[in-house]
């Protein structure tokens, strides 16, 4: 068996007399695509700063593959941009080039263009981020996150403010990009109509503790009501 | 043309120059960062710190440097949680107008002086003040250069900045020490009570026209450039206040850029 890219192992943590994971332990193989499905509170966000070393486990420990090395990418749940918002596309998504000076080297260019095309972003670069629609928004902190080549991406709620087509839109590209570059995704989510039909398995955090499972075993009648889809999510052709 | 062969016009232009190129640069973090307010702030505090250097007996530029370095932090700290910026930024102008009108009256200077810190002139700057305003500007833009990265991603995405591991905190600091001396720098030609006009309305007109930083920064110096220049012609043929042509033509930029942006959008 492949060495996970990521294992934890009997992680606790919590908030004062609020304890949120209690023995919390699995792993992620690499090139899985795995959806954290919980209701809001039960500390989601948390396990996820936790996974990119932002908080520390009280005890137990989140280990990752050291050869090849793991490194995270990150589309944050909210994004504060104003209509205004001066800057193109492209010139947002080159902020998180690691050696971004006032002009960008020919190497610099080439993998911006590289990862604007793997995201169907090129078409579009030079339109203003703050007058492009919600789907090439999410599309370009994709992008952002995805500029330094990480072979793990971790999208918090991405798809939350989005209408039905620019989700699908959206996943349809995560998961290309999953089997295309073998990226590892970790999917937050409440949607579990997404989790189902675009992640392989799943971890279902609860007050009461957690279980990871193939998304084929999911039983959506057995989850939190919270959870629970209100309208039925419809298959477009 | 006559207009240089006076010292002090040749003087006012090496400055401005300088000082255009300055706040044209930083302006343009200081509006995506969404300081205008504060860098309003910053220039009363300056005028404080200013007439506090008449009171010492030192160079005001210093007093002006030594108060809105101390304060722009003070403020930045303070002011971190938006929803208390707005009203801890006036609480702290309040303090230091009053520090500033109470220095200028114990230094028993005459009037004309608070007007010259308040609203700049052009003909006190010795080709010393220059030099020493050339040094600051280069400290300034060296500055922003060795730290462009982490200002550039803070300023226009703090939240992506934050989530690739930045620590943001850090660069509000690095930035807010770049304000302050922007704003002293500033407030020499324009003086302290409109000095905000060029760290403001030149990279607004920037944001509506550019799409990428270097276009932003390049337009927003030339903004500033054309208005200090022409500012300080048409100051020297009519014998009006330069502050008064800077502030009009720059009020004039934004507007123009104001609608071509509406138009385009």
């Amino acid at each position: 068996m492949q060495t996970p890219l990521l294992t934890v192992d009997h992680l606790n943590f919590g908030f004062y007399d609020r304890p949120l994971y209690q023995d919390l332990s699995f792993e992620l193989a690499p090139g899985s695509m795995t959806s954290l499905i919980g209701a809001n509170g039960v500390g989601k966000t948390t396990l996820v700063r936790l996974l990119m070393k932002q908080l520390k486990p009280q005890t137990g420990t989140i280990t990752y593959r050291q050869d090849p090395a793991v490194s995270i990418g990150y589309v944050p749940q909210f994004r504060n941009l104003e209509d205004e918002y001066p800057l193109s596309i492209r010139s947002f998504v080159a902020l998180n080039h690691p050696r971004h000076f006032p002009w960008l080297t020919a190497s610099d260019k080439q993998a911006l263009n590289r990862v604007l095309d793997e995201t169907h972003l090129l078409d579009r670069q030079h339109q203003r981020l703050g007058a492009a629609s919600g789907g090439e928004k999410q599309k370009a902190y994709l992008a952002q996150a995805l500029l330094d080549r990480p072979n793990f991406l971790i999208l918090d709620e991405s798809t939350a403010s989005l209408d039905v087509n620019t989700k699908i839109e959206l996943m349809d590209l995560v998961k290309e990009l999953n089997q295309n570059n073998g990226l590892t995704v970790l999917f937050v989510t409440h949607d579990l109509n997404l989790a189902k039909q675009y992640t392989d398995q799943y971890l279902l955090l609860t007050k009461d503790g957690s279980e990871m499972k193939p998304v084929s075993e999911m039983d959506v009648t057995t989850m939190p009501e919270e959870l629970q889809p209100v309208v039925e999510f419809q298959e477009e052709d | 043309m006559g207009i240089f062969s006076y010292d002090f016009m040749r003087n006012a232009f090496i400055a401005s120059t300088f000082i255009a190129l300055t706040t044209g640069v930083v302006g343009v973090f200081v509006s995506a960062r969404g300081m205008s307010f504060l860098a309003h702030t910053l220039s009363e505090i300056g005028f404080a710190g200013a007439a506090f250097g008449v009171f010492l007996g030192i160079p005001p530029l210093d007093g002006m440097l030594a108060f809105t370095a101390v304060s722009s932090v003070a403020v930045g700290r303070l002011s971190a949680r938006a929803s208390r910026r707005e009203e801890s930024i006036s609480a702290v102008s309040s303090l230091f107008i009053g520090l500033g009108i109470l220095f200028l009256s114990l230094s028993n200077q005459s009037s004309s002086y608070a007007t010259t810190i308040l609203f700049g002139s052009i003909i006190g700057i010795s080709s010393q003040d220059v030099v020493q305003l050339i040094g600051l500007a280069i400290f300034v833009l060296v500055t922003v250069v060795i730290g462009y990265r982490w200002l550039a991603f803070d300023s226009f995405d703090s939240i992506g900045a934050k989530a690739q591991g930045l620590n943001t905190r850090l660069v509000s600091v690095y930035f807010l020490i770049i304000l302050a001396v922007s704003v002293s720098i500033g407030a020499q030609i324009v003086g302290s009570l409109l000095v905000f006009i060029l760290l403001t309305l030149p990279p607004s007109v920037a944001k509506y026209l550019g799409r990428t930083l270097p276009q932003m920064m390049l337009i927003s110096v030339a903004a500033a450039l054309i208005g200090v220049w022409v500012g300080l012609i048409l100051g020297y043929l009519t014998n009006w206040p330069v502050t008064f042509f800077i502030a009009t033509i720059e009020f004039i930029f934004y507007f123009l850029a104001l609608g071509y942006h509406n138009l385009h959008n």
